[in-house]
């Protein structure tokens, strides 16, 4: 009864201390400024299936989608068993399931054997990639001791639980041999089952281990759960909305900004009146000028560099690093709605995204090639934010390289990027 | 780089005999004559102005004219797609260029574009239609495939690229932006040709290090040029030929032949320029 109590304590508590952090998080996505993705539900349902769920663009690099696709599947399937635990933990009931599912129990939890093993190999990997062979991917200058030490409790910390798991089942499989209590025989325990040699005998130290490693199991899912809100590993929420919320258009096609078509109507056709302006600002100086989903891209991304490895500016040493862009935007992001929080929403600070954060010289590295965002498992398109950013230094702070500005100069007088006249622009058809 | 550097290429490289006298029609001269063309030419800036793209900018009309096909070019009345300037932030020039250039396409009833530059391809196709300005337009790789497809192009009476080994370098704006992969590579499968594929290639394809506006300036400090890095994967499949289908990307690819002095053993062609070679145009 008290187990009852404290365990409905523990779980409500996070469960609410979790969705308050979502909400947060949501807060400040909404912080952005709008734009619209609501057409075609059918396409994009259909991309979040095959991006998200299908994991179609982890494939690149196969390795790491097999690994990645084993913890995925074994998180999925597994959270079937953290239910259970969840129903014995209020009801005190055990293993409530098996007189549901009979001969089916067995076979479920076999299963959800086989992947916990999995999943713990591929986090063993995981981190021995990390820290061990030291891939080049998971180092650079944004990936200071914070990400790395993220990522490495992520995976120390699923390879507890999952060790936790096994052993719990390894322990109840060796009461239910004893015919101890309610130990009932139910589940096969195809990978646990070589742990029992390890485990004591005696049914009162197994029942303490079976005990012990059920509430480290269930603490520690719950804890993790209210890491994720802090943590890159927030990706196994965000990365459906995200892809729900993709951009459907080619690539190759930017926005064209509405508040300067109506500037530039006016000014070609003096007639026509532009409506009320509601922009203040052309392009993005700070976070809160970026558009909703740019902010909810840096929230779902989960640092794994695929966009930088492959980046021609990130290559040939430049500074640019799109991921850099990303976690940049949700540190600032993050900074900005932690203000709020404490000063109102009128909240002020000498600090913005562009300089403070992200500096000119990477935002001029960039060839918008476009190959972070194709590289992206998740559709994140760092290129969109470091457009915008570009907009802001060149149409307000007419700040762009000199280089450009001759070239702006010679598109505006002549119509062509370079010095020449436009009444030779034919010229190329009386030579040879 | 204050203009484009110019290639000059030795006599050898033009050595083929043009058949026909290449006569190029402009939308005015049309308009005047009461002829509306099938097709129009958008050459771009580069293919303008640029001595090496001029080359490429011929050898698509002389394509256009070999096969039969009704075109024009606008001639001195085409400007600036505004790409450039968009990609670098600037998007009052660039909307100002696009409408001016919607304008003069829409008075002359444009429905079809061809564009000798995946950067006019794509501003025209994508960016043009939210400002007015909607067309059909396809990239002048895209117009060789479905000519050699209807039969109307092969590869015949002319140079023999047989057994050269040729390597494809996707251009960021036609390959990631508008996934045209197989046009171009259909283009030189017709030469009874070794295509190999760089490491790098389709949508992995590494940039010629010219978008974004980066034509126009200096690099930022790095430790290496984009494009003498992108050499390096046409050097590592040894190709003889690296083909193009960008100006921008001809000028980089040109420039990392040079930095690796292989300008005996590898050649930078436009796709134009191999199927006009093929064809003895």
């Amino acid at each position: 009864m008290i187990a009852q109590v404290i365990f409905i304590l523990v779980l409500t508590a996070s469960v609410y201390l979790f969705s308050k952090n979502v909400a947060k998080i949501r807060r400040n996505i909404l912080l952005g400024r709008d734009t619209d993705r609501s057409d075609n539900p059918a396409l994009r349902w259909k991309t979040m299936a095959k991006v998200a769920l299908g994991q179609s663009k982890m494939v690149k690099r196969p390795f790491a989608a097999l690994l990645h696709l084993f913890v995925y599947v074994g998180f999925v399937i597994i959270n079937i068993e953290v239910l259970e635990i969840v129903i014995d933990g209020i009801f005190a009931s055990h293993r409530v399931f098996s007189g549901l599912l009979g001969g089916l129990y067995g076979l479920l939890i076999g299963s959800f054997e086989v992947l916990a093993l999995l999943v713990l190999v591929s986090c063993v990997i995981f981190l021995a990639r990390r820290n061990i062979a030291r891939l080049k991917r998971f180092s650079g200058v944004e990936m200071t001791s914070w990400p790395k030490s993220d990522a490495n409790y992520i995976l120390i910390t699923e390879i507890l639980l999952m060790a936790a798991f096994l052993t719990m089942n390894a322990a109840d499989h060796k009461l239910q041999l004893l015919n101890f209590e309610h130990y009932i025989h139910a589940g096969a325990f195809p990978v646990s089952n070589f742990l029992a040699p390890l485990l004591p005998d005696s049914a009162t130290a197994l029942e303490m281990v079976e005990r012990g490693c059920w509430w480290f199991h269930i603490i520690g899912i719950l804890a993790f759960l209210n890491y994720l809100p802090y943590s890159k590993h927030f990706h196994i929420i965000l990365a459906f909305p995200n892809t729900y919320y993709s951009n459907l258009n080619p690539k190759g096609k930017f926005e064209n900004m509405a508040s300067v078509t109506n500037e530039v109507k006016a000014m070609l056709d003096p007639s026509f009146t532009p409506p009320p302006a509601e922009v203040s600002r052309f392009g993005a100086k700070d976070v809160t000028d970026l558009t909703w989903k740019n902010l909810m891209e840096a929230y779902t991304c989960t640092e794994c560099g695929r966009c930088t490895s492959v980046c021609p500016a990130n290559q040939t040493g430049k500074l640019l690093s799109p991921r850099k862009i990303m976690m940049d935007t949700r540190d600032r992001i993050t900074e900005v709605g932690n203000g709020i929080d404490k000063q109102g929403k009128d909240f002020k600070d000498d600090k913005a995204l562009l300089d403070t954060y992200i500096s000119r010289e990477e935002l001029w590295a960039c060839t918008s090639c476009n190959a972070c965002a194709e590289a992206c498992p998740v559709n994140i398109n760092p290129l969109e934010i470091i457009m915008e950013m570009r907009q802001y230094v060149v149409m307000e702070e007419s700040q762009a390289p000199a280089s450009l500005n001759n070239m702006f100069g010679n598109v505006e007088n002549n119509g062509a990027p370079w010095k020449y006249s436009n009444a030779d622009r034919l010229n190329w058809a009386k030579t040879e | 780089m204050e203009d484009t550097t110019i290639v000059t290429e030795s006599k050898s490289d033009i050595g083929h005999p043009t058949s026909e006298i290449l006569h190029v029609p402009t939308m005015a001269e049309m308009v005047a004559a009461g002829k509306e063309p099938e097709i129009l030419f958008w050459v771009g800036c580069a293919g303008s102005f640029d001595e090496r793209a001029q080359k490429i900018t011929r050898d698509i009309c002389k394509i256009l004219q070999h096969v039969g096909m009704s075109y024009a070019v606008l001639g001195t009345e085409e400007s600036c797609t505004g790409d450039p300037a968009k990609r670098s932030g600037n998007e009052f020039l660039f909307q100002m260029q696009a409408m001016t250039n919607i304008e003069l396409l829409n008075a002359y009833n444009i429905k079809k574009i061809v564009t000798g530059c995946p950067h006019c391809f794509n501003t025209i196709k994508n960016e043009y239609p939210g400002l007015g300005g909607s067309y059909d337009v396809i990239h002048h790789t895209q117009l060789i495939q479905q000519l050699i497809d209807d039969g109307k192009l092969k590869a015949e009476g002319g140079e023999s690229f047989k057994g050269k080994k040729i390597t494809y370098h996707d251009p960021c704006y036609l390959g990631r932006a508008n996934g045209v992969y197989e046009a171009p590579r259909k283009a030189l499968e017709v030469l009874d040709t070794e295509l190999v594929e760089m490491k790098r290639c389709k949508s992995n394809g590494l940039c010629c290090g010219a978008g974004g506006g980066q034509m126009f300036k200096e690099p930022e400090k790095g430790t290496k040029d984009i494009n003498v890095e992108r050499i390096g994967d046409a050097i590592e499949v040894n190709a003889q030929v690296v083909a193009a289908a960008c100006p921008f990307c001809m000028t980089m690819l040109s420039d990392g032949v040079k930095h690796f002095e292989k300008e005996k053993e590898m050649q930078v062609l436009d796709i134009a320029e191999i199927t006009a070679r093929a064809n003895g145009l």
